[in-house]
């Protein structure tokens, strides 16, 4: 309790963990449509490109989140459509863009010279986050979760069978769009707390970890929003007492439940096969 | 009016046609089943009634009310769905969401779910997993939503491929007992034989000919003969199996 007190007396750790919460959740949301679509490689993808185009950025002497929004929404459009085009193999091509973005932006970091700026980019850091990073999470929280709740039933059918809902007249193209531009300002705002190589977790975990014990569409979506914020709660206050990086301490804590639901799930066929 | 006319049509995708100058009628109540090779067309004309593909010239049009949403529509499983965490009663649901388009199901919605996953079958197990379900309850579950989006027409897409022989056949006599209530039935199979013994008429896609009449008819013709396992059921007729061979 105290450790808390202490903790939440920090405005930087308040604003951290403000967005962090809301980025966890956000993520969450997204990350049952995209592991359920088998885009999950697209979220790691895209935080590579934010890391080059931030590299740029600070090379020049830009705002970092200025350049990278527009640049990370347009790769995620370029990813969606490499990935739909059966002719590219899309597995290669998310390959290519994301080392490719992953070099140019080491290149700029270390012309510009500032070699600290690397580590934070690439593993996150809670002193990133300014008050504009905070207003700018809480309108895109606000915009994925009132998303979700309007569209809920199209995401369902859109992500279960595409060309089914596309032959009943949903706009699957829309959705599509709608989903990697609300992934690309979640990864965009995220990576600055969870880093460009661990941002892709938070996507992924929280998802993964409840379609092991779930078994409705709604209960995974409840489910995974839930174990997010509560994984990226506990990994905070992991590493502000262990003095552990952040990011690194959130993923950790976010394999951790997803073992402990891993073997749940495998205690519970057991138990199955066994009645 | 047929329910649907398809005049002078070019089928195909990526800039290639696959099928050429096709003119076809499919009357309400029909049992129509598109055969052919790998490659011959059926997915692509399939497609383009369901409106997935654009017709590269000609024309698609519906009757007697139908509109290109009100189409319901049995694909084939994806490997997506192997391990999709949704209950049956979810996926039959999502069928109804051409109809109106408010923020949660209406009572009259979950209704018609309701109904349909009765007449499939599946009521019993709508709290269930899709994932857990056998091959032949999950594709009754999706006859359920497909049913759910239309009154009228049913396009099939191999429905029964990798389904056990026990399901296959409850799945053709459901299909039958659909048609019999008056949805009209266009399903692509490779399964000669029963589409033979089942369809009131065959769709026969070959290169750049087809072949479009009755079952009856399918059996006399040249293409039919090739593919003939059964023997024609009419008396007199001299196309038995033994001869063909």
């Amino acid at each position: 309790m105290d450790i808390l007190t202490e903790m939440f007396s920090y405005n930087f750790i308040i604003r951290a963990f403000i967005v962090g919460v809301l980025v966890s959740l956000c993520a969450a949301l997204l990350g049952v449509t995209l592991v359920l679509k088998r885009y999950s490689m697209i979220g790691d993808g895209l935080s590579h490109v934010g890391f080059g185009a931030l590299a740029v950025a600070a090379a020049l002497n830009l705002a970092p989140l200025e350049v990278a929004v527009p640049v990370v929404v347009v790769a995620a459009f370029l990813l969606l459509r490499l990935s739909e085009n059966s002719k590219i193999n899309g597995d290669a091509a998310i390959a290519i863009i994301s080392s490719t973005a992953l070099a140019v932006g080491v290149v700029c970091v270390s012309i510009s010279g500032v070699n600290t700026d690397l580590n934070s980019y690439l593993f996150g850091s809670i002193l990133a986050i300014s008050n504009a990073d905070a207003i700018m999470c809480a309108v895109l929280a606000v915009a994925v979760i009132s998303i979700f709740i309007l569209f809920y039933n199209k995401i369902f059918a859109v992500t279960f069978d595409e060309s089914f809902s596309k032959a009943t007249g949903l706009k699957t193209g829309a959705y599509n769009t709608v989903i990697s531009l609300l992934t690309a300002l979640t990864i965009v705002i995220g990576m600055r707390i969870m880093g460009t190589l661990l941002i892709s977790a938070l996507i992924i975990f929280p998802a993964l970890s409840s379609m092991r014990v779930c078994k409705k569409f709604k209960s995974v979506i409840l489910c995974s929003g839930v174990l997010s914020v509560l994984c990226f709660f506990i990994g905070m206050c992991a590493s502000y007492s262990l003095d552990t990086p952040t990011g690194a301490s959130v993923v950790i804590v976010n394999a951790c439940v997803f073992v402990i639901f891993w073997i749940i799930e495998a205690i519970r066929t057991r138990q199955k096969l066994k009645a | 009016m047929a329910l649907i006319e398809i005049k002078n049509a070019y089928m195909g995708y990526e800039g290639k046609t696959v099928l050429s100058d096709i003119n076809i009628k499919i009357d309400e109540g029909d049992y129509v089943c598109i055969v052919g090779e790998n490659g011959s067309g059926k997915t692509t004309l399939m497609k383009c009634l369901l409106g997935l593909l654009p017709v590269q010239s000609g024309s698609v049009s519906f009757g007697c009310g139908l509109k290109q949403n009100e189409i319901g529509y049995l694909p084939q499983q994806t490997l997506l769905q192997k391990d999709f965490p949704a209950s049956v009663s979810e996926v039959v649901l999502s069928g109804c969401l051409n109809k109106r388009h408010t923020l949660f199901y209406s009572k009259e919605q979950k209704e018609t779910a309701a109904k349909n996953m009765e007449l499939t079958g599946v009521y019993s197990l709508r709290k269930r997993c899709f994932r857990e379900l056998s091959g032949g309850q999950k594709q009754r579950a999706l006859l359920a939503r497909a049913l759910c989006a239309t009154h009228k027409l049913l396009i099939l897409d191999e429905p029964v491929t990798g389904l056990d022989p026990k399901a296959a056949t409850e799945m053709y006599a459901l299909i039958k007992k659909l048609n019999k209530s008056g949805i009209t039935i266009i399903m692509v199979s490779h399964d000669i034989t029963a589409s033979v013994n089942n369809a009131s008429k065959i769709l026969h896609l070959s290169g750049k000919n087809y072949f479009y009449g009755t079952a009856h008819q399918y059996l006399h013709s040249d293409v039919g003969k090739k593919f003939m396992i059964t023997d024609c059921p009419c008396d007199d007729c001299r196309h038995k199996s033994a001869e063909v061979l």
